[in-house]
Parts: C-alpha cells; structure tokens; sequence
C-alpha cells in the first residue's frame, strides 16, 4: 500500500451517475484496505447543475476535498466539464473524458457558446486526455444509463487496485437491487475496459 | 477517543452517522423539516423502527417535538439547516431556562460554502445566546461519538445541547465504527415529571431560572477544561499552535502536518485555561473557525493574543488552498507542501491551467429546474404578464428569477412571499399604481410558515395573488412527503391537506380560489390575468406533482418536426431542458432588421410528454413522437 493519498476528482450534470460512479471507486479502495473520504459537492444535484464528487484513498485520509491542482484523475462525464475541471489536475494527471457534449439551456438560450473543441483544449494545455465515446457504447448495449459502468471500465487501468474488483463492486450493486441488469454491467465494464486502453 | 468492537466499519456520510449514534444513544424521539445540507439525518433516522420520526412544519415544531418528549423523560433530537435554528430559536430560548428530562440534542447543519442556502451563517452563536453548550465533530466517526456525548451531556448538565455540523460534514462518507448492533435496553425513565415553578415560564418563574442557567453555564465551563472533546492533536513545530474546530482541524492536520493543533470538540464553553496553557506553548497562536470570530473575540478578551480573522477569510470554507494562502507569511516554508507550487513553479505555470477555467472561457451551468417540472408554465406566464411585482419563496421556483424567465422578483426567507407581497402592495408608490403583485409559494413553504402570512394578507385588507404551487412534495431536497402528499416519513398513508378548505378558512373567499392545472397554458394565463385584476386576495392552487415523486406518470416524448419549425424560439421560453437548439440563423425582415432564428430539437430520452411546450408553438410543430410509447 502506498503512503501516498491518491486523489481522484469525478466530474459531471446532475442525474448522470456521478455520485454513483465515486461511490464504487470508494467502496473498491475500502477493499483494498484504505482509509477512504468522498466528498458530494451536490447543491441542487437532481436539476441539470454542476456536479462534483471528491474522492481520496490512502493510509490515512485528513480533509475531504482534494486540494486544487493535486488531482490524479479526473473522471468526467461532459467534455465541457472535463475542460471547466481540468486544472484540478497535478502534474502528469489524467483526465478521463466522455465525449458526448451536453449543452445546459444557457447555451440552447444563446447566452453563452459552447467550446468548439473542449477535448483538443485540454489537451493543448498539455494534460493527458483519454477519450471514450462512453455514451455512444452505452445506447450501443440499449441503455444510456450504462455510461457509468463504461467510465469505470475504462478508468480501471487507472487506478492501483485490481479490475477485477471494481467490476464485482459495481455487479454485487445490480445483484442487489436489478439482477436483470447484471449481464448488461458486466459488457459495459468490458467495453470500458478495452476501450480505455487503446488512445 | 478511538475505541473497538467487533463490529465491521460503516462507510457513512455524516448525516447517517449522526442517525446511527442517536440510535446507539437509545434516542426515542426524533422530529425535523428538510434542509440542505441536513435533510439525510431524519431520512436514515426513520430507517430505524425504535425511533419515533417525523418530518415536521417546521424547525420550531420539530425543537418543540422534541422538547416535549424530553420533558417526558425520552432522549430526543431535532435536526435542521441553519436558517432552520433562527426559526426554532424562540423556543431555544426559553427551553434552556427548564432544562431537560431525556437528552436533548439540537443537531444544526451550517452551509459553509452556500451549496443550497440563501445566506451562510455561524450557529454557534446560538451557543452563546442561549447558554447551552456547543459540540462539534470534525468527520462522520466524530459525529456519531458525539452524538452519544451531547446526550450524555444534555443530561450530566440538565442542558439542551447544540451539535453543530458543516457541509463538510453531513455530506462526507468516511469510515465509522459502529459500538453495537443492537437498540440498547433502555434505563428506567423517570417519565414526566411535574413541576410548574420549573417548567412553566411565568415572569415569575423565569427570574429564579435564570441564575439557575448561569451557575449551569460556569459548570459547563469547568468541564469544558477537562472534557476529553478539547483535546491536543497534530505535531510539534512550536511556531504556530491553531485553535479549531469542526473540519478546519482536518483542513489544518492537512495544509500544516507538523503544527500543533488544540482541537475544540466542546467549542463552546471554550475552555480558556486550557487556552492559555496551550499558547504558553507556541510563538504565535491562530484561531481557525467557520464562519464567524466567535472564538477568537472570546479569547482575546480574556487576554490571550491570537490571530484569525485578520489572516483568514469570514465567508466560506477554509479548506486547505485557503489556509496555505491565508497563513503562507505566518507560516514561512511549511506553508509551501503544496508540491505543484512548493517545488515547481515554473513548469507548473506552463504545464497545467489555473485551477478554474473562468466562465469568459466556459459557460456556467446553474441548476435549472426539471424536465416536464410543474413550475415550467406558471414562469412561462408571468414572465408574459407586463406590469408585475413578484415576491417569491424558497423552493426550485426561486430559480424562476433565472433565465429564461426572469419572473421572481424577491427571495429572503421560509414563507416570506406572503408578508413580503402584502408590504409591497401596502407600500406602493405613485410609480407602481397599477402593479399587480404576486407572491409565488410552494405546498411545503406555505405550511411551513407562509400560512400566516396569507392571513395576514386577508386580516389585513391586502390585495396579493398568491400562487400556491402544490407539487405534493419538498421537491427541493429531494421529495420528502408532507401533508401535501398524504403520506408520512415511512411513507405510509397520513392526512392529506385541502388546501382551498385551508385558504377558505383563512379568509380567502371561495370565488377567489382557483384551481388549475399548470400544463394548460390557457387555464393558467386566463387564471392569472382574470385573478389579478380582482381587487381582493386571490389564491390560485396548481395542482400536479412534482416529476420525481412517485405521483408522477410519465407520457410518451414528443418531438420536433424539422419543416414546419419556424426557429421562432418561443418554445424555449418555456425553460424544459429536454428543448435545445440545433441550429441559428440570422434573417432580414422586410422592413430591414435583423432578425435571429433559432431551431429547435427535443430530446426523446429526457422528454416526459407533459404536453406544455407545444401551447408555445404557432406552427404546431411540435408532435409525438411516433412509435414510443413509455411504461
Ligand atoms: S424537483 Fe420537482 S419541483 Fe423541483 S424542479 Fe424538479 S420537478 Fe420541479
Ligand atoms: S415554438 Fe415551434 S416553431 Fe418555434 S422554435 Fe419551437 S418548435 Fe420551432
Ligand atoms: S413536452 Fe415539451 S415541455 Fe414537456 S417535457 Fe417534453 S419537451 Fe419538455
């Protein structure tokens, strides 16, 4: 076990699993034996706003929030968020992007634009982008709710724990409640998986 | 204080952990109204079948609730938001002159940071206003030991208690250790005991109780100098010696791993003696407390230098990046581990963005209400109606003062639509004539406190169109139920309110009372004009739930068809989030201007079919969706 706190920063719109995507990263770095923190900066989560989710592991974990600019990782589920996070990275940090935009009603108004290319503006800044169609291979497999399951596929490569751990984490939440989406899980895993390797 | 058993470790936020520790207390009695960021502590509470629960009116009520079964001889708690304690306080304060029978602990969950609040405030100074002591955790496994302490303590001190969390607290998961797993037996219990020159609060009563709270006050601070709360935690570099409490200990512990830190569990009494002996210590000492110098004003005038709020900001958290910038003068090269800056601060610079992409760069995305929400077509009217003052409430319709509706005019606090609206018509210059005034309220608000202000309204000969919005929830944090939704907190059938009976009975007369159903923009908009022209109070009741409630059906989507949409827009002014544009255009008029187009598609998975955007489209362009049908 490293000494080391690692810090991990899931990024996303309310209703789109964010809270859910940390707590399987939380509840696999407990198994693994470490001292766990997650934070839910959630304000109005349920309405379409900004959502945050702080998660840290490690030997022993003091305050909650991932102080700016020591992420490891950031998990995002908009590119647009994943640019508006992104300096939260250390670094040589990684920034996990889904590609699919979601424009908020501000920009459908014409108030503001939305970035022509947040993934390529990451990037200009010289940070680590990887970027995966997670929506696209969630509504390929039949349900856009998969996108979850994808992301934390693909971050698996990521992270110090086993991939296999994660994956049970994630199915022993879907044997619990929906057994029928067990089988569905465990391909949006693999897709993640293999997709998130490949650059 | 860490201690063992054999139970496996709970990964719980605090608001669960303060549920567990009231249930390891033996707690019988637990009441609160919902608020961010404390609603989750009743929620996990009512998980557990040996505690009475409630979800009351109001956060007055619920201290009242509790009380009561205090004084019956149960331990009990209320919990509740900040602003909650300002309305639960007229009790507080007269309370803490009785004391208690069982435990009584307030539990109060302050906002540092404003993440759902209309203003942030320091609780803990109801510590002081009411005399009772104020403890405070700094992570969920404190908060579910102290939660077992402040009962004990309520009834060592015969002392209401306050339990004083943060955001940071109620809405951080870390690891607990459970004691037992079992409700425990409880102690025999004296039940209510009867004494009137104790527990009914006459002037002449109240006088001989008020000494009495004094000499409780001085023996709290004896044991605030030896209570294991205030305890000595960090390392051992002398330089700078912190005071804190709550999580600025671990925000400390974190930015400064070597500096001593005198832990205040007990923060108020503060315990001075243990103070001054702990600044004898250290070359300077540094108060860091959220919100407010309470602390610090308190230590410098029994003498003792500290510095704090002339280093440290008094508005929101002071979280690590906070303290390494506030305390780097004071703090020389410990104040540099953040180690993107400390060691490379140049690479740094070239290498990563600031931490915030600014919003020149990058639109802002604020919440915005549901798809499908209820309150969509009460917006889209008003912000139709010319000529209009709206007083508005606490609720998802305050984000009607947004885009693309603009239509909330004020917000200050639970129920103050009402008095707010009645001044406002009461106050009216020669320049607002012929304003009409709304006030815009939601079920819960309204019985929560807007009730009387509508009977102040009627008393008092104002003329105010009340929009009462019943979404037959708390839709704000999360549809709790109320008696607007007829079911209790186990979700079990209760009283459902009638709520024209209730505006009937306060004073509204029944030709003024509408009821309408917000998807029908007609209805609405005649229902609206027709009633502010009435010169008397009108209450108009919505009457659909709110879309995450279990009352709500969802109809199959609808959706654009692309050659008969005229791009006009008017459908985005109804705010749906499942509405967005794919494409604008600019055309020239006939007579010369400029004209923007923008067009528009629905997004067939968000859309719930209520049926309310396609009154907004001339062209009727808008259709189902053929071939979906939802469950
Ligand atoms: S939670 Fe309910 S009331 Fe609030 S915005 Fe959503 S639908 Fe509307
Ligand atoms: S209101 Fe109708 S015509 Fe106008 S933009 Fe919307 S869909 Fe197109
Ligand atoms: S019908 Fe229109 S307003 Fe209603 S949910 Fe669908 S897009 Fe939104």
């Amino acid at each position: 076990m490293v000494d080391k706190v690692t810090n991990i920063l899931v990024v996303g719109i309310g209703g789109q699993g964010v809270m859910t995507a940390s707590e399987v990263i939380a509840q696999t770095a407990l198994r693994a034996g470490y001292d766990v923190k997650k934070t839910e900066v959630a304000g109005m989560a349920q309405r379409g706003g900004v959502v945050t989710s702080h998660v840290r592991f490690g030997k022993r974990v003091l305050s909650p929030a991932i102080p700016a600019g020591e992420a490891d990782l950031i998990v995002a589920f908009e590119p647009a968020e994943a640019l508006r996070w992104c300096g939260e990275l250390r670094p040589g940090g990684v920034a996990m992007v889904n590609s699919e935009p979601q424009a908020p009603p501000v920009v459908s108004l014409g108030l503001y634009d939305y970035p022509a290319d947040p993934i390529g503006e990451i990037r200009s800044r010289g940070i680590q982008v990887q970027r995966l169609a997670a929506t696209e291979i969630a509504r390929g497999l039949g349900n856009f709710r998969l996108v979850n399951t994808v992301m934390l596929g693909a971050i698996s490569h990521y992270l110090e724990f086993s991939a296999e751990v994660m994956r049970e984490v994630i199915l022993e939440r879907f044997r619990e409640r929906k057994p029928k989406l067990v089988a569905l899980n465990e391909a949006a895993f693999a897709a993640g998986r293999e997709r998130g390797m490949a650059s | 204080m860490e201690q063992h058993s054999h139970l496996e470790p709970l990964f719980i936020s605090g608001n669960a952990a303060i549920a567990r520790g009231a249930w390891e207390a033996g707690c019988r009695v637990a009441a609160a109204y919902p608020g961010t960021p404390s609603t989750e502590i009743m929620e996990y509470t009512s998980r557990y079948k040996e505690i009475y629960s409630e979800w009351s009116m109001n956060e007055k009520v619920s201290l009242e609730v509790a009380i009561g079964a205090s004084l019956a001889g149960s331990r009990a708690f209320c919990a509740m938001k900040h602003v909650g304690l300002n309305v639960a306080s007229d009790a507080l304060l007269s309370q803490t002159l009785i004391g208690v029978g069982g435990g009584l602990v307030i539990v109060v969950a302050d906002d540092v940071g404003l993440s759902s609040s209309q203003n942030e405030q320091d609780s803990r100074f109801w510590g002081r206003f009411a005399h009772v002591p104020v403890l405070e955790p700094c992570d969920s496994q404190e908060s579910f030991t102290m939660m077992q302490q402040a009962f004990e303590l309520s009834e060592a001190f015969n002392t209401p208690v306050i339990l004083r969390l943060t955001t940071r607290i109620c809405h951080v998961k870390g690891i607990v250790r459970p004691q037992r797993d079992s409700y425990p037996t409880v102690t025999p219990l004296t039940g209510f005991v009867k004494d009137v020159k104790q527990k009914v609060m006459t002037p002449a009563h109240a006088r001989f109780r008020i000494p009495w709270m004094f000499e409780r006050e001085a023996l709290l601070r004896d044991h605030s100098e030896v209570s294991e709360l205030n305890r000595l935690v960090g390392g051992d570099d002398r330089r700078v010696g912190f005071i804190a409490s709550g999580p600025a200990v671990l925000h400390i512990m974190e930015s400064f791993p070597d500096a001593p830190i005198l832990q205040l569990g007990l923060s108020y009494p503060p315990p001075l003696g243990k103070i001054r002996d702990f600044a004898a210590t250290v070359a300077t000492l540094v108060v860091v407390e959220e919100v407010e110098p309470l602390l610090e004003q308190e230590i410098k005038a029994a003498g003792i230098a500290v510095k704090g709020k002339e280093l440290l900001p008094r508005q929101g958290e002071l979280a690590p990046p906070v303290l390494r910038r506030a305390l780097r003068s004071l703090m020389g090269e410990v104040a540099m581990p953040d180690v993107a800056t400390a060691s490379a601060p140049v690479v740094r610079e070239q290498r990563v963005a600031p931490p915030v992409v600014s919003q020149a760069v990058l639109f802002p995305r604020p919440p915005t209400m549901c798809v499908a929400c209820p309150h969509l077509g009460i917006y889209y009217c008003l912000a139709h109606i010319r000529n209009t003052t709206i007083s508005g409430d606490i609720g998802c319709y305050t984000l009607g003062a947004g885009e693309p509706w603009n239509a909330l005019d004020t917000c200050i606090c639970m129920g103050a639509s009402m008095g707010v609206a009645l001044g406002l018509d009461k106050g009216r210059t020669a320049a607002d004539k012929d304003k009409k005034i709304f006030a815009v309220i939601g079920d819960s608000t309204f019985m929560h406190m807007g009730m009387q202000g509508l009977l102040d309204i009627t008393y008092n000969r104002g003329n105010v169109t009340v929009l009462l919005l019943d979404n037959r929830a708390v839709g704000m944090t999360g549809g709790q139920d109320n008696p607007a939704s007829g079911r209790d907190i186990h979700g079990q059938p209760a009283l459902q309110i009638d709520f024209r009976k209730l505006c009937e009975a306060l004073g509204v007369r029944s030709e003024r009372i509408v009821e309408v159903n917000p998807y029908e923009l007609p209805t609405l908009f005649k229902a609206l004009r027709d009633e502010s022209k009435q010169p008397e109070p009108s209450v108009i009741i919505t009457n659909q739930p709110c879309v995450l409630i279990d009352h709500y059906g969802p109809k199959p989507p609808l959706t654009v068809v692309d050659e008969k949409c005229t791009g006009c827009g008017n459908c985005l002014d109804v705010g749906c989030p499942a509405i967005a544009v794919v494409r604008r255009e600019t055309v020239t008029k006939p007579n010369g201007q400029e004209k923007q187009l923008a067009f528009v598609t629905i997004d067939s998975q968000a859309c719930t079919g209520c049926d309310l955007c396609p009154g907004t489209c001339a062209p009727d362009a808008i259709v189902p969706l053929q071939g979906v049908s939802r469950g």
